[in-house]
């Protein structure tokens, strides 16, 4: 794997292993691992079902402490502290049910440094920019499951963090919808200049979104092939209609069929 | 007004006529009990004159005292067992058989260590209400989405601004259900130590006048005290419906 000084993210060497309940020998989930995040790139990683993906980006948010190996973010070592400068969105629903669309969006300022009027400022135009403005004042459990991500897509951004982490976010949401709202994530993603680090289970998202995809292997996560798309940084969900889209598609998917195969329990190169 | 809540009133003034014509009509003497609309003026005459003011306000301030600690030291007590396993599992089966344990037997052990004076009827009343608070604030924090107490992990919280924004909340209606238990159990105490040995309070005054035959005073207080709790209940039944419509349940 290429390394660069300038990486935004840098990760050498990284392992996770999970204590065993009984004391016996742990479980490793992931790695070793060793890549570099540029700064303003848009990241995919792809892989089998248990491979450890959202644990890589567990330790990248320093929400979990690697076992071996290290994790840096702009210079610094990330070692189970949450860095400055991160957000993260996950698949599961994130949003507090009990606060309404606006409380939930401010809750992302919680730390920071600025006058009431400022974090109130910040919290409409964040609203405006999802397109939740007219939902102020409703509680989650009165919007949709993309509405609703979206909200939680809102409550990251307005921190304005350097490095943005997306769990699978549109995992729960139907197909036309996460054709939308990766189109909202790319416009974001122009608009902010952060680094994204996306983590799904659909090809053609990833192959649609990132500029580098790399691919894992099964347990434990390795990164066994790494995608440059070549794509322009002004795009949208019309990539998917060109030839390269195809190529990008078909290499992850040769990449990952065996891994995947053996997660199911069958030996590779059976169909 | 439901249909449901409608059939429910009607219910009770149906019990309330029935207990009014067996009281009028002499079936139930008016040595054992008056009529509910005799109850009703005395209890409007006692609250009128305030002779029983001091009763009222005794009782009422212990109670609100004793809920108080429950619920202060029960929610606190509860965040810090979900957080030590190990503590909460040593502690559990005590949970589970509390209620089991008749606490007004410690009533003499209060008053040896507190003396004669307001602080065991409190202990009592905080002593039924508290366990009632660290279960059913558990049983909340337990239901707390990983999800969310991750959110704010992210959003680089300490553990204090964690409970007070993301896990009490998210449990609050959990905590409410032990509130409600609370204030029930918090009355019950202070009046039933009341009952046993006091210089005073609405408990006190029942006991006296049950023993006087003064029915003018003892049904009206009953009243009372019933009116109070099923007040109070009422209150935190319509909140808790508040918080769980805005979510949606």
């Amino acid at each position: 794997m290429a390394h660069t000084s300038s990486a935004h993210v840098s990760l050498r060497g990284v392992t996770k292993v999970f204590a065993s309940a009984t004391g016996g020998a742990g479980l490793q989930a992931l790695g070793p691992v060793d890549v570099d995040l540029r700064r303003s790139e848009f990241f995919a990683v792809v892989g089998p079902s248990g491979c450890g993906k959202s644990t890589l980006l567990e330790l990248i948010a320093g929400l979990t402490a690697a076992t071996t190996g290290s994790v840096e973010f702009e210079g610094r070592r990330v070692a189970g502290d949450i860095p400055d400068g991160i957000g993260v969105v996950f698949q599961e629903d994130a949003c507090f049910p009990w606060l309404c669309v606006e409380a939930n969006v401010a809750f992302g300022l919680r730390k920071a440094a600025l006058a009431a009027a400022a974090k109130v400022r910040r919290v409409r135009e964040v609203l405006d920019l999802m397109g939740l403005a007219e939902f102020a004042r409703a509680y989650p459990a009165q919007l949709s499951g993309g509405m609703r991500q979206r909200v939680c897509i809102a409550r990251t951004l307005v921190s304005e963090p350097r490095l943005i982490l997306l769990d699978e976010p549109f995992g729960a949401l139907d197909q036309q919808t996460r054709l939308l709202m990766g189109e909202e994530v790319l416009r974001l993603w122009r608009g902010t200049g952060a680094t994204v680090f996306l983590i799904t289970h659909a090809l053609d998202e990833a192959a649609m979104l990132a500029d580098r995809i790399a691919v894992m292997s099964a347990r434990p996560g390795r990164i066994i092939d790494l995608i440059e798309t070549h794509w322009p940084r002004e795009r949208d969900s019309h990539i998917v209609e060109r030839s390269e889209f195809g190529a990008v598609t078909a290499r992850l998917w040769k990449s990952l069929r065996e891994e995947s195969l053996k997660t199911i329990g069958r030996p590779a190169g059976q169909a | 007004m439901t249909r449901i809540g409608l059939y429910r009133a009607l219910m009770i003034a149906a019990a309330v006529l029935l207990l009014e014509g067996l009281c009028l009509s002499g079936m139930i003497d008016r040595l054992t009990m008056p009529p509910p609309h005799r109850i009703l003026l005395d209890l409007a005459t006692i609250l009128v004159s305030g002779s029983q003011n001091a009763a009222i306000l005794k009782t009422l301030t212990n109670a609100s005292i004793a809920l108080a600690l429950a619920l202060v030291l029960g929610v606190v007590g509860a965040v810090a067992l979900h957080g030590h396993r190990s503590a909460r599992e040593i502690l559990e089966p005590l949970f589970a058989t509390y209620y089991a344990v008749p606490i007004f037997a410690f009533y003499p052990l209060l008053i040896v260590l507190m003396g004669l004076g307001d602080a065991p009827q409190i202990g009592i009343g905080f002593m039924l209400g508290v366990v009632a608070v660290i279960v059913n604030t558990l049983n909340g924090l337990d239901r707390v989405p990983r999800v969310l107490r991750k959110t704010a992990r992210i959003q680089r919280l300490g553990m204090v601004e964690i409970a007070l924004t993301v896990t009490l909340p998210c449990a609050a209606p959990y905590v409410l259900t032990g509130v409600k238990f609370a204030v029930a159990y918090s009355l019950i105490g202070v009046i039933g130590a009341e009952f046993i040995m006091s210089r005073g309070g609405m408990g006190y005054e029942i006991s006296f006048a049950y023993t006087n035959f003064d029915n003018a005073t003892m049904y009206p207080l009953i009243l009372l005290i019933l009116a109070v709790s099923i007040a109070i209940n009422a209150a935190l039944s319509r909140w808790e419906k508040v918080l769980l419509g805005r979510r949606g349940q």
